[in-house]
């Protein structure tokens, strides 16, 4: 079952891809997610390892993934290496407005699990769909709010300096 | 190949703890009726009977689970746990992310458990399918034709040996004390937790030093409505000496309308099931090296008969939830 969910985000690609490269934010932005947390030591980049859980239903599904392309302020895949089959995408294009589209797809199923397993794929689908959903607007309000942030900090640090 | 545990504990005549009938002292013996029996025809066919459930018991291999198997499956069982018994699995986080673990449950629902069904899923997606996970069962249900895929999942027939074997192997293992005692409990008996006094899960526990998971279910006696375990009817029978079955419960169950025994099980009401999984007990750190079994047991009813008390004070309306 492939489900995708998409955003524009009032900010350039690197303030979204701080967010969404850094597995410390996940909890904090990710609708559904009760854990993200990195094994192995490497916290980011090609080949960092995560233990990911997603609440679907009764269940809280995942399992360990590994991210398996790493484009800077661009793309970041994973796929996993235990629990659920899944393919995940982050997808950041530049807009022009200093705008930044993003996609977040998301592909799962479990390999040999029948006419059950398609069926349940078919049921857990709009939850899933509305977990990413929510995310990218949690995501949004989050990089938004911090451009805000930063922009006042910055206006501040210029009228103490013209004082 | 593991040797036939079961069946040598059940001709040595010991003390087995039992996942659907916990800590039972082993009388079914082989072979025709019990000695001394003056049954005549009747008692020896219970007899044989008896000999062929325990002859069926399949020996305890742990290596028979089958994560791919099992993994399989668990969209099935998602959709029946998520839909049908809108489950809900909390607190699996206090279930230590390593190492052996007894996981001690209240059971309910009469001889279809969907405490067991939406726990095994969860701890299963939760964990994954590939940190071992076995639950134990009584003798008669790994002994009854159709049920031998149990095994796959990691259902093992319920004794000290095995459970010793899958915890010293560093597996979490699921165990229900109450058992058929308190599986057939009366509906308005529901929200109470009763292992009957036993205590055998403690000693097991410390045998093995492992911490013990307290897990609560409420809303599994809600999916039927048990009316009575029939203890007096199973002893009238004999079914006790025979077959280890203390009751023979009586309940009014979709779709035989009066459901005496429960043998073919029944169409459970969609009643909302919640688990939830309560912090480690490690007995010797929180009771002293040479714990009082008596004063573990008071404490562990304690934390799940307060646990369930807050599960059903949730609910607002019986089956719905």
């Amino acid at each position: 079952m492939r489900v995708a969910a998409e955003i524009d985000v009032s900010a350039p690609a690197e303030a979204v891809w701080a967010y969404v490269a850094d597995p410390g934010r996940y909890l904090h932005f990710m609708s559904g997610i009760t854990r993200w947390e990195v094994i192995d030591g490497r916290a980011t980049g090609l080949g960092a390892r995560y233990r990911m859980l997603l609440r679907v239903g009764s269940a809280e599904i995942g399992g360990v993934i590994e991210v398996v392309e790493h484009r800077e302020n661009c793309d970041m895949a994973w796929t996993s290496v235990t629990g659920v089959d899944q393919r995940g995408r982050w997808r950041l294009r530049e807009r022009p407005g200093g705008q930044t589209h993003v996609e977040l797809r998301l592909q799962y199923g479990v390999a040999g699990a029948g006419p059950l397993g398609w069926l349940s794929e078919q049921f857990a689908a709009p939850t899933v769909r509305g977990h990413l959903r929510r995310s990218l607007q949690q995501l949004k309000r989050q990089v938004e709010h911090e451009q805000l942030r930063v922009a006042a900090a910055a206006r501040r640090e210029a009228r103490a300096g013209a004082g | 190949m593991d040797r036939p545990v079961a069946a040598g504990a059940a001709a040595n005549g010991h003390a087995q703890v039992n996942g659907h009938g916990a800590e039972i002292v082993l009388a079914a013996a082989e072979g025709p009726a019990p000695r001394g029996s003056s049954w005549g025809l009747p008692g020896r066919l219970a007899g044989a009977l008896a000999g062929q459930v325990t002859r069926r018991i399949p020996p305890a291999d742990l290596d028979e689970r089958d994560p791919d198997y099992i993994r399989e499956r668990l969209p099935g069982f998602w959709l029946l746990a998520s839909l049908w018994f809108r489950g809900e699995v909390r607190g699996l986080g206090n279930v230590p992310e390593k190492g052996g673990v007894l996981l001690v449950g209240n059971h309910s629902g009469g001889n279809l458990t969907p405490d067991t069904l939406v726990f095994t899923l969860a701890f299963s997606t939760y964990f994954g399918v590939e940190r071992p996970f076995y639950q134990l069962a009584h003798n008669l249900v790994m002994s009854m034709p159709g049920l031998s895929s149990l095994r796959r999942f990691g259902t093992v027939a319920a004794s000290p040996a095995n459970a010793r074997k899958a915890l010293s192997a560093g597996a979490a293992v699921l165990v229900y004390p109450g058992g058929d005692h308190e599986v057939h409990r009366p509906s308005w008996e529901g929200n109470r937790v009763n292992f009957d006094g036993r205590k055998g899960f403690i000693r097991l526990a410390l045998d093995q030093d492992v911490p013990i998971v307290p897990v609560v279910s409420v809303g599994g006696q809600e999916t039927a409505l048990f009316l009575t375990r029939g203890e007096g009817l199973s002893k009238l029978l004999g079914l006790d000496r025979l077959l280890r079955l203390k009751v023979l419960p009586i309940s009014l169950a979709i779709p035989w309308g009066m459901n005496v025994g429960d043998m073919l099980g029944h169409v459970p009401l969609p009643a909302k099931i919640t688990i939830e999984a309560l912090p480690p007990i490690d007995l010797r750190a929180e009771f002293g090296p040479d714990p009082d079994v008596d004063e573990v047991y008071a404490h562990v009813m304690r934390v799940m008969q307060d646990t369930l008390d807050a599960l059903a004070a949730e609910r607002r309306l019986p089956v719905l939830g």
